[in-house]
């Protein structure tokens, strides 16, 4: 709501804003400044701009700062600011514009990647580079750097989580209904049938922010082609209109009609299908392992963290893709600007590498791609089983939207709940998803 | 009073720095814009200059088409219902309760004073299906129907925010349409009762054209704002399903600040402008024939 009042003021000054912004754009036309990245100048505070719906963040950076890091936050204070996760893109770029991005901030995905306008303009910092000058480069997991290179095409972003995705499932309704983990699309299928008939709703879904359901389409396609099928769609190999693209979008809609999604389902928000879920009114939730937070929250938890499994999307029959590529992702990208990065904010960035992933861990439960430098005790079975399953990844998939530009991530997202409901064919929607994908190119 | 007025210098002084504020917050951004809409790209991106390849995009991109048709559509569905839901009010006001309708009045006035996306909100809540089912939903199961989800079709959307529009609006053009009813001389009304003009009649040939000016303008007020529609249908359901409710000011919204393409964006502004004109205009237009006839 606070998103959507700001949106509204912003849209009464917007003429006035693009004035601005032109302005501002005369003063800052040179841009391209990468190539000596780390001769940047210290800036008077270390600040870091965060989203609002992402308080996990700023809260233990302060901590870092009062504790562990404190040394660096005395030669350099931490100033946090935060921003809402939607004006992300706008405020970012306008920041940009006018010379005035934070040192450490967020950004959008398609903006710091090489052609985005910020990769374009040199004003995204290369982590892998500067952390091995640091010598703390093996703080970064593997796997999770390797999940960065791949989204922003260039190790731009700090892993501040790592995050699978998978079903979260109820292992007492599975018990009750004689249901094991399935390991195929059509068991699964076979499975929330049976979930249907004995009064659960078998998958909660959150379809008003629509991803959780563009991200079955997504994994069907990773199941049934591979795991680079959707590089192949960015590279122009393979179009979202070939048969079996539009294969994935119709099993997620047929999904939707059988009503696996529950009713209503597609006005349905993240807080009251992660509720649904852990009631113990759904059997099954689509969602990333950030859940680990209102699973570990004993409030909100009332089926009780024994009897939440989570399992990966099945195996598609006869496809290309594996069960065990797990979907992944590192957060939303945490950039840091260049221009600022003297010797002060590198070292505050080698005492985050240092320290992140052990605090994290033992403050919220967080799994993040930061390696974990001191012994946690006491951490959640469910935090546990999560990241068991974590360090036995050996490859991991992106996400159906996360190689796609601004527009055509919102059009996926759109066009979806008309998907569902079955007034868009499976066909219309894939090949509006395209067009959108070439108009960008 | 005359003096003052004809004095060009104090003229100046009282007109100045309000003409300075109107100018430069207002004129100059608009140019801006204007200006912004033969460029390519945003202010990080850097612009280029592409002549009218955005006003050629505008009319080829389907989006842009159909977030053109909402706007129209729900400008006219939006000002008919309103007016006519509005003129009966007033008339109810005027002829029915005649002294005694203070307090409906502002009952009826109320819901205009909420913010649009508190009753967005609230409409949404009255819709919902599922495991929050709201109480539209609970009178039709009570009668036996079977949950509608109404914010999964355009049509239902649509309806919803329509009706939404009409709530909490009708409340203002009655009170506007009052006061214009008000200003009718009861001896003419009076007379007319005696020639034998009642109900329907009266109203037809005596109070509609009697009350034109006020119904003119509360007609171009209207449309004004509806076609600049945006908070209630982003409020209500984000513009969807799909694009399917998304006006051009949303539409022009999504363009500048989530895909950070100011030009197109401002040729999207520019359409809006020319097509508030237009509309201006065709009701000027019509209404000073009328006036003349």
């Amino acid at each position: 709501m606070i998103t959507r009042r700001s949106r509204r003021t912003l849209v009464a000054v917007s003429l006035a804003a693009v004035t601005a912004v032109t302005l501002a754009a005369c003063s800052s036309g040179s841009g391209a400044s990468s190539g000596n990245a780390a001769s940047g100048k210290d800036p008077k505070a270390f600040t870091v701009l965060t989203a609002n719906e992402n308080p996990t963040l700023t809260a233990e950076l302060k901590e870092l700062a009062s504790g562990a890091c404190s040394a660096e936050n005395k030669a350099l204070p931490l100033k946090s600011q935060t921003v809402a996760q939607a004006d992300v893109v706008q405020k970012v770029t306008l920041l940009a514009s006018q010379n005035a991005l934070p040192v450490h901030f967020i950004a959008g995905t398609a903006m710091v990647t090489p052609s985005g306008d910020l990769g374009k303009n040199g004003l995204v910092l290369n982590y892998e580079k500067e952390l091995k000058k640091l010598g703390v480069w093996d703080d970064i997991l593997p796997g999770a750097a390797s999940t960065v290179t791949s989204v922003y095409g260039q190790m731009v972003s700090l892993p501040y989580q790592y995050n699978i995705e998978g079903i979260w499932f109820n292992k007492k309704i599975f018990d009750k209904l004689g249901l094991s983990e399935p390991t195929t699309f059509d068991e699964l299928m076979a499975d929330a049938g049976k979930i249907k008939d004995a009064g659960y709703t078998p998958f909660a879904t959150d379809g008003k922010d629509a991803w959780p359901v563009t991200r079955l389409i997504g994994d069907y396609i990773f199941r049934s082609m591979g795991p680079d099928a959707m590089k192949d769609v960015q590279d122009g190999k393979a179009k979202l209109t070939d048969a079996k693209y539009v294969k994935a979008a119709a099993a997620v809609q047929q999904m939707a009609q059988d009503g696996y999604f529950g009713q209503g389902f597609v006005s349905t928000d993240a807080a009251t299908a992660t509720n649904a879920f852990l009631t113990g009114k759904a059997a099954m939730m689509y969602d990333g392992s950030w859940l680990l937070s209102n699973i570990n929250d004993k409030s909100q938890d009332i089926i009780g963290s024994d009897n939440v499994g989570l399992m990966p999307f099945p195996a598609v029959a006869g496809g290309k893709g594996s069960i065990d590529q797990w979907p992944a992702n590192a957060g939303a990208a945490m950039a840091m600007n260049p221009k600022d990065y003297g010797p002060k904010v590198g070292q505050w960035l080698k005492c985050i590498a240092n320290n992140y992933g052990a605090l994290a861990l033992k403050k919220d439960g967080v799994v993040s791609g930061f390696k974990i430098n001191k012994t946690v005790t006491n951490v959640d079975g469910p935090t546990k089983m999560v990241q068991k399953k974590v360090s036995d990844i050996k490859q991991t998939v992106l996400w159906f939207e996360a190689l796609m530009d601004a527009k055509s991530t919102s059009l996926a997202q759109s066009n979806v709940s008309l998907l569902t409901t079955g007034q868009m064919t499976p066909k219309t929607y894939m090949s509006q998803l395209q067009a959108g994908i070439d108009a960008n190119k | 009073m005359k003096r003052v007025f004809g004095d060009r210098k104090t003229i100046l002084i009282l007109l100045g720095p309000t003409l300075v504020i109107y100018v430069l917050l207002k004129i100059v951004p608009v140019m801006w814009s204007l200006g912004l809409s033969f460029f390519d790209g945003n202010s990080l991106s850097g612009f280029t200059f592409t002549g009218f390849a955005n006003f050629g995009r505008f009319f080829t991109d389907p989006i842009a088409i159909q977030s053109l048709w909402v706007s129209i559509i729900f400008a006219l569905l939006a000002t008919g219902g309103q007016i006519i839901l509005g003129y009966l009010l007033a008339l109810l006001y005027v002829f029915v309760l005649r002294k005694g309708s203070a307090f409906i009045r502002t009952a009826v006035f109320f819901p205009m004073v909420l913010p649009t996306v508190a009753v967005a909100l609230l409409f949404r809540n009255l819709v919902s299906v599922g495991q929050n089912q709201g109480p539209i939903n609970d009178i039709i199961n009570l009668f036996g129907g079977k949950s509608v989800e109404f914010l999964a079709s355009s049509v239902g959307t649509m309806a919803v925010a329509l009706v939404m529009t009409y709530w909490s609006s009708m409340g203002f053009y009655a009170v506007l349409l009052y006061t214009g009813l008000l200003d009718i001389p009861d001896e003419v009304i009076e007379s007319a009762r005696l020639d034998g003009a009642n109900g329907l009649r009266l109203v037809r040939h005596i109070v509609v054209p009697l009350s034109m000016p006020i119904l003119i303008s509360s007609i171009i007020f209207s449309f004004n704002s509806t076609l600049k529609v945006f908070d209630s249908l982003l409020a209500l359901n984000n513009g969807g399903p799909g694009t399917s409710t998304t006006p051009l000011t949303l539409y022009m919204f999504q363009t500048a600040f989530n895909y950070s393409d100011y030009g197109y964006a401002s040729t999207i502004a520019l359409m809006l402008t020319i097509l508030c004109l237009l509309f201006t205009l065709a009701i000027f237009r019509s209404s000073s024939r009328k006036a003349e006839a």
